[in-house]
C-alpha cells in the first residue's frame, strides 16, 4: 500500500518537475496583440495574431527575433523578443498566484497594479482630465503595407533591426 | 546603447531530459523502498501550501519578502507602463491641445512607426502612437509605452524628413530606455509593487484601491514634473540622442538631419523659455556629442519624393 502511495506521489513530483523544466521553453505574449511573421523581420508577412498572455513554445532564436509555436491555433512564426516574456502572465490572478509572484520573477499578474481599474478611479477623481485625444491617438493605426510603401516612396532601404 | 535581453533559450531542451533522468532515478529508488517518504511528503506539503489560499498574516509576510527584493522601474509590466503612459499623455494633451490636421498627424505616424520598428523596443503593450501638439513652443514629450508628442514649434525647426525623423527617433529613444518610469521616485515604486503583493490577494476595493490610486497619482506627478518642468538628466538626453542616431541609421535616414534640426533650434530657442531651453542641454553641446558619433557635418541629401511629401504635409506647419 505504502509503495503504491509512494509511486503516486513520485508521479506527481515527476509531473511538476517536468512542467517546471518545460516552462523554461515557454514564453508569454506581453503586449495587447502579438503578430507572428513568416521571417525574423517586421517586413515578414503576418501569419497569425496572438492575444495578451498567450503561451508559446520557443523553437529558435535569431538575434532579437524568436520563432515560436502557438499550439492553440496550430501556427508557427517569428516575434520580436520585446513582444515576449519568460514569465507566465496570469489573466485572472488568484491568491496563490499573488503569493508566488511576490517571491519570484516567474509570474506577472495582468490587470493588477497600475491597471484599467486604477485609471478608472483616477478619472473619477480628476473628471476634468479628458482622455479623448489619447483614445483617438491609439486608433491611428498604420498597416504593414502602408509602412512598406512609405519606405519605398522615400527611397529608404532599412537595415539591421527593422529587417 | 541598451539592447534587448533575451534568455538563452536553446539549451532548455537538454534540461528537460536532465530533469527527466534525475526524477526517473529518484522514482526507481523510492519504488524499492519507502525510506524517503518524509522528503516526498515535505515536497507535497509545499505544493499544497502554494495552491491554497492565504490569509492576511501570510499576506503581510509576502509584503515583507516583496520589500526585501530589490524593486525598480524594471518591475513594471508593459501593461502597467501603458496605463502610466496613457495618463501622462492625457495630461500633456490637455495642457497643449492636439493639432487638428489629420493628414499631418497621419504622416507623423507613418514616419514614427517606421522608425520605432528599428528601435531596440519595437513592441510595446499598446504600440507607438504620435501626435502633433498645437503649440509654438519648441517641445516634445515621450510618455511611457510609446505615446509621443511633438509641437508645431519643434517641427518648424525641421527642413526635411530626415530632421523630423531625428526628432521622433530621439523621443523613441526615451521610450526604449524607459526614462519616464525612471522619473518615478524609488519609494513610490516600492509602495506600488508591494501594495500589489498584498492587494492582489483580493479584489481591489475601498481603502486599498484608494491607496493604489494615490501612488498612481504620485507617479504621474513625478513623470510630468520631469517632462514639463525639470527635464531629464544630461545623461538621459545623451542616451536618447545616441538611440536616435542608431534608429536613423538602421532606417536609412541621415543622422545629420539631427544636426541640421539642432542648428535651427539653436537660433530659435529663447533664454528663459519654458520649453527645450529649460528641459534640454543646449543644442550646441548636443551637436558636439552627436558629431563625435557620426563625424563632421555634411548636408543631408534629399531625394525628391521624400522632400515633396515632407513639404506637402509639414511645409506649412
Amino acid at each position: 500500500m505504502n509503495r503504491c502511495k509512494t509511486a503516486w506521489v513520485v508521479a506527481v513530483v515527476f509531473f511538476l518537475a517536468a512542467s517546471i523544466a518545460a516552462a523554461d521553453n515557454l514564453m508569454s505574449i506581453q503586449i495587447k496583440k502579438g503578430q507572428l511573421r513568416t521571417t525574423p523581420s517586421f517586413l515578414g508577412k503576418i501569419v497569425a495574431e496572438l492575444s495578451y498572455a498567450e503561451r508559446v513554445a520557443v523553437l529558435e532564436q535569431k538575434d532579437s527575433w524568436i520563432k515560436v509555436r502557438a499550439s492553440a491555433i496550430n501556427a508557427e512564426g517569428w516575434l520580436h523578443a520585446s513582444a515576449l516574456t519568460s514569465k507566465t502572465i496570469v489573466l485572472k490572478p488568484g491568491a496563490a498566484d499573488v503569493a508566488q509572484s511576490a517571491g519570484s520573477d516567474e509570474l506577472a499578474l495582468a490587470g493588477k497594479g497600475f491597471s484599467k481599474q486604477v485609471e478608472g478611479e483616477f478619472k473619477t477623481r480628476n473628471p476634468q482630465l479628458d482622455y479623448t485625444a489619447i483614445n483617438q491617438m491609439e486608433q491611428m493605426v498604420v498597416s504593414q503595407e502602408q509602412i512598406e510603401q512609405f519606405l519605398k516612396d522615400g527611397r529608404l532601404s532599412p537595415k539591421g533591426g527593422i529587417k | 546603447m541598451k539592447t534587448v535581453q533575451t534568455p538563452d533559450l536553446l539549451f532548455t531542451g537538454k534540461r528537460i531530459w536532465l530533469v527527466g533522468l534525475i526524477v526517473s532515478f529518484v522514482a526507481a529508488v523510492l519504488l524499492t523502498g519507502c525510506e524517503s517518504m518524509d522528503t516526498v511528503a515535505q515536497i507535497g506539503t509545499a505544493v499544497g501550501v502554494a495552491t491554497g489560499t492565504i490569509d492576511q498574516s501570510q499576506a503581510e509576510s509576502i509584503q515583507k519578502s516583496a520589500k526585501a527584493v530589490s524593486r525598480s522601474f524594471q518591475d513594471f509590466t508593459p501593461e502597467q507602463e501603458y496605463y502610466i503612459g496613457r495618463t501622462v499623455g492625457a495630461i500633456i494633451v490637455n495642457k497643449y491641445k492636439p493639432y487638428q490636421n489629420t493628414a499631418a498627424n497621419r504622416y507623423i505616424n507613418l514616419l514614427g512607426q517606421a522608425l520605432a520598428r528599428a528601435s531596440d523596443l519595437p513592441e510595446t503593450f499598446g504600440g507607438y502612437h504620435f501626435l502633433i501638439l498645437d503649440s509654438d513652443e519648441i517641445n516634445a514629450f515621450a510618455a511611457s509605452g510609446g505615446f509621443i508628442f511633438i509641437t508645431r514649434g519643434l517641427l518648424r525647426c525641421c527642413r526635411n524628413e530626415d530632421a523630423a525623423a531625428a526628432v521622433l527617433a530621439h523621443e523613441i529613444g526615451h521610450v526604449q530606455s524607459k526614462h519616464g518610469l525612471q522619473a518615478i521616485k524609488k519609494s513610490r515604486i516600492t509602495t506600488a509593487l508591494t501594495t500589489l503583493a498584498v492587494e492582489g490577494t483580493k479584489t481591489f476595493s475601498g481603502q486599498e484601491l484608494a491607496e493604489l490610486v494615490n501612488t498612481f497619482e504620485g507617479s504621474i506627478t513625478d513623470i510630468t514634473a520631469t517632462l514639463i518642468n525639470n527635464g531629464y538628466s544630461r545623461e538621459f538626453e545623451q542616451q536618447a540622442d545616441l538611440a536616435a542616431v542608431t534608429i536613423l541609421q538602421r532606417t536609412d535616414y541621415d543622422p545629420n538631419g539631427l544636426v541640421e534640426m539642432l542648428k535651427i533650434m539653436q537660433d530659435r530657442l529663447r533664454p528663459g523659455g519654458l520649453d527645450f531651453a529649460r528641459t534640454h542641454p543646449s543644442p550646441v553641446s548636443r551637436m558636439v556629442d552627436i558629431q563625435k558619433l557620426i563625424g563632421p557635418y555634411r548636408t543631408v541629401s534629399k531625394p525628391d519624393t521624400r522632400q515633396q511629401r515632407f513639404s506637402h504635409y509639414l511645409g506649412d506647419i
